[in-house]
């Protein structure tokens, strides 16, 4: 496999050595070409999934979708975001200013952080502690301070049932993702994002390697991603024909704007980390002893792999939203607290229980 | 000087209904002339606005049944990108008028077109919100939205069929592309309307203030 | 028919309705309000007994011009309720006794009442560009014993409830309906409706044209049921002249009937899917749906309004194509109402929302007046086409659709079968369509004979009925429809209550308003 290291540690060495630029300088610049390369990608990403999302949707809808601007309707999302750009960012008068203009922000902020702790490919990750999980875990759960934030300050009653509604089921559902995060960490053994990925690319990916848990973890963190980013069937809190827009009732222009790129960044998260913890990551598809086609899975890059696994995910999560009816507020709660839960717990047990004896892959 | 035409896909120049009108538009739009980058940057602007007109799910009678079946699959208007209808008036570009306005509704439909951010346009769909269409004679319907809102477009019909639906769609995008965003489009005072609405403001906060 | 109301005195009003209550009058067709000049304000009462099926109608006048009284009926009957309001509102007739005398479908701060032939409306009504405020309080006006008037405050939402505005502009209401809801977290504590935000006074329009000219405007009220609407008018005038159709027409209008039957409920099926957030079976509904309009287009030249009705037949005859394109539909839709019922009905989440919300019991749905598939989810046998056969439904076989649960679901599954029972009618009348006249000879000037009449069709949603009071002239004294979606839209309250903000929604889904019928 193709390591990136080497690219980024010879950047490193061509700021400290060939340039000569001191080392607190070096790291300055380093920064601030990471951060540029997260923004961009967060953009590119951005409009991919917006013209995929309007696309599959048409496709399940007999529909066409966008075709008339550009080829396919390829230009289309950059000519919203050209609107977008330059729409009247409306100020309320009875609204609480600073939180209502804070509160986008701190949705694009908790995604992008959370983003950025994606691993792209074998040496390319941008945050890479030994506690990743658990900082992914905390990161993207600030997103609902954004939310409750927006709710508050609009001062309107739709933005503040959309945003209780919101934190209800946030909070809920980061339980369990908690949970089955956990099992992984239990059979793993490791927080760290790039090591998990690293031994699922030596041992098989995780699905595979903890074979019933793991897939009960699987499909219970796919439905609780989807609840955590208020997408369909769980997207109460925007809650279309209920709430007219729910949280973001209030918000024109970019702010708007925001709030809809962070809706569709953390359907990219969300599939994305399942994709790491799950499915290996930008592990390439290997079957025991069969050496021939493992080498030639080891030939495609691993950032096609990881992309790859991460849109069919994302797929998955869109066919979902795309066919089912919305859920009600108690139902969500239900389903968290009385099923989810309960069963995630006994999932990690079980798999504490196939680590202890050793009955993993 | 030449003036340059709006081109749209599918519909050639020739093919628009009231090219007199559109071309007078034109006219008065670059009356004074534009600074060249300034244009380009424009039309930019333009562009991308004139493909994402996103309208606000309003509705008030069988117009509204029609416009819910341009969104649907055999009239698509997701093809323009314009399928993206908003619920909150914020964050809709178009209102597309379409079904009769009352006395009692047309304080709200002020309220809807205030509550949107410019740049914001309006389709007036159908006869009754043209000039009342058929109920003319009723005491408690307004007799033509544009006795309350500026119109950018009538789309006539009773109600309209969806193609006329698309065509008024087409003719605010021709309307959107020749417009200058540095020039004309904020200038507050092309509303006729704002001017009085700002009195009212400061009436209310006086009021307030009082209270 | 010919109604030929027995005239009761205001005093004697009560002792007699209560006594027809007793007797199993249980549904109050409708009440309509009447200003009858010199004689004074009345009002016309029609009553049906939903076990045998009789129908009477009562009339009760007030000479007072200036402050006309008549007592209530809605303690008797729910609907009464609402039905009195409009009433006042139109007419300025109060209602003692009743619980909540505001406005329904004017500004609070209207003046004058419009129906009133000597009202003048427009010159006391300049056109406000400002909200009216809307009251927190309501009055009530009792008599006691010794004749005097009293007025009491009744409080319909208390200062520190926190209610929220569904409506004028939403997108769940179907419309500009605005409906007040007090809720206590989730949970709906009180629903409070505001009509009139599309009130465009047709009734009114009405008696200021000839008979040809009002046939349009029915057309515009329940947009939904076009064919049906027009068709209770033509039918009430054909009545009251004494008109009778040719076969040709009594079917072609059957099966254009039927045809918009199925093109409601599959806009119907549409708009539910698209309230509860699956908006996939939205677009797979109304796919279906142009295919009926494009039966109906090439017949009629229309999509939505088809002008196709007249007074004493049709408007032009069948298209060549038209029966070869109801055979090609009818296997077509068949399959498809397979597919619905895979993408959604069986869906557990619809559901789990749907079963045991919103319940009405048999009891309720007649009290309140709601017919059609609203009554029938809960096991009331309403179906004019059965109990009282107009146009071709006689020779016709077909199932009247009815449930006991009296929820959402069963309202739901109401209307699709619906959709099959109709196609099942087309499919026996298609193919054996009499040969005759489509148009019977008419004077040019339609004078309707003097008298009062009443016809009512099973429209998409219910009973749709028109009530005509017409003095010998070539346009109505009085033409008043009985409005389906009224009665739903104040049933809303009952049902909704106690459920969460989502249910309304779905109740609102099922229970298919169409807001212009309300207002008219």
């Amino acid at each position: 496999m193709f390591d990136f290291s080497i690219v980024t540690q010879w950047i490193h060495s061509f700021l400290l050595t060939t340039l000569g630029l001191p080392e607190w300088l070096t790291i300055l610049t380093e920064s601030v070409l990471v951060a540029l390369v997260i923004i961009t990608l967060y953009a590119i990403f951005a409009i991919v999934l917006i013209y995929m999302e309007r696309k599959v949707c048409a496709a399940f809808q007999c529909r066409l979708g966008p075709n008339r601007v550009g080829k396919w309707g390829l230009l289309q999302v950059f000519s919203d975001v050209f609107k977008m750009l330059q729409k009247e960012i409306i100020k309320m008068r009875n609204s609480d200013r600073f939180l209502h203009d804070l509160a986008p922000y701190f949705m694009v902020a908790a995604s992008m952080i959370t983003f950025a702790c994606l691993p792209w490919n074998k040496g390319a990750h941008m945050l890479d502690f030994n506690i990743g999980i658990f900082f992914i875990l905390a990161i993207s759960s600030v997103s609902v301070v954004g939310i409750l934030l927006a709710g508050w300050g609009s001062n309107s009653k739709y933005p503040l049932i959309g945003a209780m509604r919101s934190g209800a089921q946030i909070i809920s559902y980061e339980l369990s993702i908690g949970l089955t995060m956990l099992t992984v960490v239990a059979m793993t053994g490791t927080m760290q994002i790039s090591e998990i990925v690293e031994q699922q690319y030596e041992e098989g990916w995780n699905l595979f390697r903890g074979h019933i848990p793991a897939i009960i973890a699987f499909i219970i963190y796919l439905i609780a991603g989807n609840a955590e980013c208020n997408r369909g069937p769980f997207d109460l809190p925007e809650g279309e024909s209920e709430l007219t827009a729910g949280y973001h009732t209030e918000y024109s222009g970019m702010h708007f704007g925001y709030f809809y790129l962070a809706e569709y960044l953390n359907l990219f998260i969300t599939a994305g980390i399942a994709t790491t913890v799950f499915l290996g990551g930008w592990s390439p598809l290997h079957i025991p002893s069969f050496d021939g086609f493992n080498h030639i899975m080891d030939m495609v890059p691993g950032a096609v792999w990881f992309i790859g696994k991460t849109m069919f995910v994302v797929f998955l999560l869109m066919w979902e939203r795309w066919s089912f009816p919305r859920l009600r507020i108690d139902q969500i709660l239900t389903l968290e607290w009385k099923y989810l839960m309960p069963i995630s717990l006994v999932n990690l047990l079980l798999m504490a229980t196939l680590v202890a004896f050793g009955l993993h892959f | 000087m030449a003036i340059k035409k709006a081109t749209i896909k599918s519909i050639p120049y020739e093919e628009f209904k009231d090219n007199a009108t559109y071309e007078q538009l034109v006219q008065e739009l670059n009356a004074n002339g534009v600074n060249v980058v300034v244009k380009k940057l424009d039309d930019l602007f333009d562009w991308g606005r004139s493909n994402s007109l996103w309208p606000l799910t309003f509705a008030t009678s069988c117009c509204g049944i029609e416009f819910m079946a341009v969104c649907a699959a055999r009239h698509d208007i997701a093809r323009f990108g314009f399928e993206v209808t908003r619920n909150s008036p914020r964050q809709a570009d178009v209102i597309l008028v379409s079904g009769t306005i009352t006395t009692k509704m047309a304080p709200v439909l002020k309220r809807l077109y205030d509550q949107m951010a410019d740049p914001k346009y309006v389709v007036a769909i159908g006869g009754c919100s043209i000039s009342g269409g058929p109920f003319t004679k009723s005491y408690h319907v307004v007799m033509g939205v544009d006795n309350i809102i500026p119109v950018n477009v009538y789309v006539p019909g009773c109600p309209p069929r969806p193609e006329s639906f698309l065509y008024g769609m087409m003719q605010l995008q021709r309307i959107v592309k020749v417009e200058n965003f540095f020039g004309t489009t904020n200038r507050k005072e092309r509303d006729p309307f704002k001017a009085q609405s700002k009195e009212r403001q400061a009436e209310i906060i006086n009021q307030e203030e009082k209270a | 028919m010919i109604l030929d109301p027995q005239l009761i005195a205001p005093s004697a009003l009560k002792a007699t309705m209560a006594q027809l209550k007793a007797e199993g009058f249980d549904f109050l067709v409708h009440l309509t309000g009447m200003d009858w000049g010199e004689e004074g304000f009345g009002v016309v009462y029609q009553l049906e007994n939903t076990t045998t099926g009789e129908h009477r109608s009562y009339r009760t006048v007030t000479a007072d011009r200036e402050h006309p009284m008549l007592p209530t009926v809605s303690d008797l009957w729910e609907i009464g309720n609402i039905y009195e309001r409009e009433v006042y509102d139109f007419f300025g007739i109060i209602f003692t006794g009743h619980p909540d005398m505001r406005r329904i479908f004017l500004r609070e701060d209207w003046v004058g009442y419009p129906l009133r032939k000597d009202d003048k409306t427009e010159e006391q009504n300049p056109f406000k560009l400002e909200n009216a405020e809307l009251a927190d309080t309501t009055t009530q006006y009792d008599v006691q014993e010794d004749g005097t008037v009293t007025t009491k405050q009744n409080i319909v939402f208390e200062e520190d409830d926190y209610v929220i505005n569904f409506g004028p502009q939403h997108p769940s209401t179907h419309g500009v309906l605005h409906f007040r809801i007090a809720v206590e977290g989730e949970r709906i504590k009180k629903i409070d409706p505001v009509l009139g935000y599309i009130h465009r006074s047709i009734e009114k329009i009405n008696e200021g044209m000839t008979y040809p000219q009002t046939l349009a405007l029915t057309e515009r009220m329940d947009y939904l049921s076009a064919m049906q609407n027009r068709h209770a008018l033509c039918m009430v005038i054909e009545q009251a002249m004494g008109v009778e159709v040719s076969d040709r027409v009594q079917v072609i209008r059957t099966i254009m009937d039927e045809l918009q039957r199925i093109d409601s409920h599959l806009l119907y099926f549409s708009c539910l899917c698209q309230d509860m957030g699956a908006t996939t079976p939205f677009l797979y509904g109304f796919r279906d749906r142009e295919l009926v309009l494009d039966i109906f287009e090439e017949t009629t030249g229309g999509r939505l309004i088809f002008n196709y009705n007249t007074i004493g037949g049709v408007m032009h005859d069948l298209h060549p194509n038209f029966c070869r394109r109801v055979k090609e539909f009818i296997p077509v839709m068949r399959k498809n109402l397979k597919e619905y019922h895979d993408i959604f009905t069986g869906n557990v989440i619809f559901q789990n929302r749907s079963k045991g919300v919103g319940v009405l019991t048999k009891e309720e749905v007649i009290n309140l007046g709601c017919t059609g598939g609203t009554g029938r989810a809960a096991g009331w046998h309403n179906d004019l086409r059965k109990l009282r056969p107009y146009a071709a439904y006689d020779r016709v076989d077909f199932k009247e659709i009815t449930f006991t649960e009296g929820d959402s679901f069963a309202r739901y599954m109401v209307r699709l079968l619906e959709i099959e029972e109709s196609l099942h009618i087309i499919e026996q009348l298609i193919d054996n369509i009499p040969d005759g006249a489509t148009q019977e000879k008419m004077k040019p000037i339609i004078k309707v004979p003097e008298g009062r009449f009443y016809a009512a069709v099973e429209s998409s949603r219910g009973q749709f009925g028109v009530y005509l009071e017409s003095n010998g002239d070539k346009s109505p004294y009085r033409l008043h429809y009985r409005s389906v979606g009224l009665p739903l839209v104040y049933a809303m309250d009952k049902a909704c209550r106690g459920n969460f903000i989502a249910d309304f929604v779905t109740i609102g889904g099922t229970f298919d308003y169409i807001v212009p019928d309300v207002d008219r």
